[in-house]
């Protein structure tokens, strides 16, 4: 295995117009890293996981892709997304497509392999999240939980190298939270890099390698799940954490 | 036998009787101006509406973003001029304009099509373009996501979605299509109200025969719009979807 973190992210900064949503990022993900990034809403947790998969435009600062500096040369980056996929917080399933063709489109458009291929991966991984019975269902035929589910198998399929989550679970009701997380669990237990944006804090103190806390487009700390949520160094990581242990 | 009719259905039936190969010619006629029209039109203004919802990457090279940039002004250019126009007035312009300046004797027939497609295509582009920006953000950068070009994503997602939203406005495209091949009488193109108007003169019959025409001009139309809806519910797909039962599982 080799040293060079997977994704590295040195003096990231964005501004939208004059507001500064991001501010002086450093930050690196190893392999078969779990990172779980908290912090409150409009702290820029999911503006850095946008920069990372090149949705947004940095304003400043470079993100490497093992060792190498991201090239935004349109070919590049599709390139680099195969590699690196993402999860939203709205699922995005292509509504013209069944949950097979689905999970299938990825692999012959940007992989070009084959039918059977993709067929096969598609359904594999539709097994691996319990969707495979719904296969041929088209996207609004189901509930937020199923379509998250088909979300990741969609990614699954591309066989990436890492997944960025950007709060996957915040678009569901509390009783489709569980399947969700229990299938980003048994992606973490197998070793999938991954770094994800979340509010779930009992999931992140369970699943992660490390926790980053952001606020204000900073990052303010960042640790083991211990250290975090059991001995914040600032105030502002052992405020925030204290609003969730009262409910 | 000979008597000429004296009811106004009598009239009717005795007009279809006389001139129905003349009446089926002009519905014919109409008809495949309008089809192939309205085809060639709703093709040209998807081609247009996708130009013109074109966003230009700002990691694009300067020569592709200029070449985008003049293309979106023609294309500009061509549905401004074609949607700000009587197509009766296009139809005068490009079928003597041609014949006048450059000596081209242009089969009337041919002229129509031209005519109906140009303008089917400008009002067309406006409504593909609407469709397009109205998708789902989101569906794009799902697309992206997984390593799509932008022109990946466009034409697997972005643009499968706008067609399907567009039918109704095809549909409608279609409809005024067929309505509008009427005003291709000025440059004499053999269609249905050309026709009702030779065969109105012939007895002056007028009412007659305009409502034969109306009859058939509404009998064209309903049945388009029947099998648009069609369309429209088989792309949809089936409404019911079967559980697969996985037989490759694992026994737990």
């Amino acid at each position: 295995m080799s040293d060079t973190p997977i994704l590295k992210v040195e003096h990231l900064g964005k501004s939208f117009g004059t507001h500064e949503v991001l501010r002086d990022i450093d930050f690196s993900v190893n392999r078969g890293e779990v990172i779980s990034v908290i912090g409150p809403s409009g702290s820029g947790k999911s503006t850095l996981l946008r920069c990372i998969n090149m949705l947004e435009d940095p304003s400043a600062g470079t993100i490497y892709f093992e060792g190498k500096a991201l090239s935004y040369a349109p070919k590049d980056q599709s390139a680099f997304r195969a590699r690196v996929g993402m999860v939203f917080q709205s699922f995005n399933l292509f509504n013209n497509m069944t949950v097979l063709q689905n999970c299938m489109v990825g692999v012959q458009v940007v992989k070009h392999g084959s039918k059977s291929e993709a067929e096969g991966l598609a359904k594999k991984y539709l097994r691996e999240v319990g969707m495979y019975a719904y296969q041929n269902a088209r996207p609004a035929q189901l509930s937020g939980g199923q379509k998250q589910r088909v979300a990741i198998a969609r990614e699954l399929c591309m066989q990436p190298d890492a997944i960025l989550f950007d709060e996957p679970t915040s678009a569901l009701d509390p009783e489709m939270v569980g399947e969700v997380l229990e299938v980003i669990k048994r992606l973490a237990e197998q070793g999938m890099t991954m770094v994800i944006v979340t509010h779930e804090m009992l999931f992140a103190r369970d699943i992660s390698t490390r926790v980053v806390f952001m606020d204000q487009g900073v990052i303010v700390e960042e640790g083991t799940p211990d250290q975090l949520f059991n001995h914040p160094q600032h105030k502002r990581t052992a405020d925030f954490l204290s609003r969730y242990r009262q409910v | 036998m000979d008597s000429t009719p004296t009811t106004f259905f009598g009239w009717v039936a005795y007009l279809l009787n006389e001139f129905w190969p003349r009446f089926l010619a002009g519905t014919v006629n109409t008809l495949e101006i309008a089809l192939v029209g309205t085809v060639l039109g709703c093709a040209l203004g998807f081609v247009v509406g996708i130009v013109q919802s074109i966003k230009v990457d700002s990691h694009a090279s300067p020569v592709s973003r200029a070449l985008v940039g003049l293309l979106k002004a023609i294309v500009a250019i061509y549905v401004e001029i074609f949607r700000g126009t009587p197509m009766m007035v296009q139809a005068m312009v490009i079928y003597y304009g041609s014949a006048e300046m450059y000596g081209l004797d242009m089969n009337t027939f041919f002229a129509g099509i031209l005519v109906l497609t140009l303008n089917t295509g400008a009002y067309m582009a406006e409504s593909v373009r609407g469709a397009i920006t109205g998708i789902d953000p989101g569906q794009l950068e799902g697309a992206y996501a997984i390593g799509f070009t932008h022109f990946q994503a466009m034409t697997r997602v972005v643009i499968p979605q706008a067609f399907r939203n567009l039918i109704p406005q095809i549909g409608n495209m279609f409809i005024s299509s067929i309505k509008d091949t009427s005003v291709l009488n000025v440059i004499s193109v053999t269609e249905l109200y050309y026709v009702g108007r030779s065969v109105a003169s012939s007895y002056y019959r007028f009412f007659e025969t305009y409502f034969i025409i109306s009859i058939i001009y509404l009998v064209l139309t309903f049945v388009i719009s029947r099998l648009l809806r069609l369309m429209e519910r088989k792309l949809d797909g089936a409404r019911d979807y079967e559980l697969v039962i996985d037989e490759g599982a694992e026994v737990a």
